[in-house]
């Protein structure tokens, strides 16, 4: 497995935590009340699951098995796919702050951006390696 | 495959059917008057989809395409654990979330018994997956 993939599915993995934790939280205090505000987690606990966990892990798994070149570098310009690492990080945290905190719009917008960006540049490296044998 | 992987794969499929079973009733109530039970369902529609079928594919998935661990009995174990935590909670959740029973009564407590449950079998995947992930190594024979 390559570096960058053990990062993205550590990552995804330190989210999953999260996610279950909040979710854990939520559902507990659903049973047996005991903090009216732990509804206000359930934003950041569908973030941290969907975009921490999911989407990070398939990004960690799809750079480690996607199609590699015969010659070196084996998985070509692998900038896009480092940028998309530092980007939806930053914009999932920005979001998950945001609601958590009831920071101002302009939080979760512009995490929403840096998620978007993400997308893009992860796109922009797995492109040229999503080929048949054939090439 | 591994034979737990199978068994995860299996049950996340079990789970997609219920969900969309679920997810008729929903609308089924949508057109014609029901009890108040299938109001209820929504999260657990929600959940069986998200953790019954998404969630258990991907653990079971892992669990036969990662890197194979150092410790493979307690690998194993702590899979099966993982497993049988994870799907106990989220089937106490789908059968004590509808009946909507008075917070901090009998089923109230049931809830919180699976929310615990299955935060450990997260925290068991966690455990589990963690060290598989690292640079490519020979296994020793």
């Amino acid at each position: 497995m390559p570096p960058l993939s053990i990062w993205f599915v550590r990552s995804a993995l330190v989210h999953l935590m999260l996610g279950f934790t909040f979710g854990a939280l939520m559902l507990g205090n659903k049973g047996a009340p005991f903090d009216a505000r732990m509804w206000q987690l359930r934003p950041a606990h569908m973030e941290l699951l969907l975009v921490g966990w999911l989407i990070q892990l398939a990004m960690g798994v799809a750079f480690w098995i996607a199609p590699r070149w015969w010659e070196p570098p084996r998985r070509g310009n692998v900038t896009g796919a480092y940028a998309a690492f530092g980007l939806l990080n930053g914009g999932l945290w920005l979001v998950i702050l945001g609601s958590l905190f009831r920071l101002p719009p302009g939080w979760t917008f512009v995490g929403r951006v840096l998620e978007a960006a993400a997308a893009g540049a992860f796109l922009w490296h797995l492109w040229p390696r999503i080929v048949g044998r054939e090439g | 495959m591994p034979n737990l992987t199978r068994w995860y794969i299996r049950t996340s499929f079990l789970y997609l059917a219920a969900a969309l079973l679920v997810g008729l009733a929903l609308a089924w109530r949508a057109a014609t008057p029901l009890p108040g039970f299938f109001a209820r369902l929504q999260p657990v529609y929600v959940h069986l989809f998200l953790v019954g079928w998404v969630t258990q594919l991907i653990f079971g998935t892992v669990y036969w395409l990662f890197p194979r661990p150092e410790e493979e009995r307690f690998h194993e174990r702590m899979g099966w654990a993982t497993y049988a935590l994870i799907n106990i909670g989220l089937l106490l959740r789908a059968v004590s979330e509808p009946l909507g029973a008075p917070p901090g009564g009998f089923w109230g407590w049931v809830l919180v018994i699976s929310a615990v449950l299955q935060w450990l079998g997260g925290l068991g995947f966690v455990i589990t997956t963690w060290p598989r992930t690292r640079l490519h190594k020979k296994r020793r024979r």
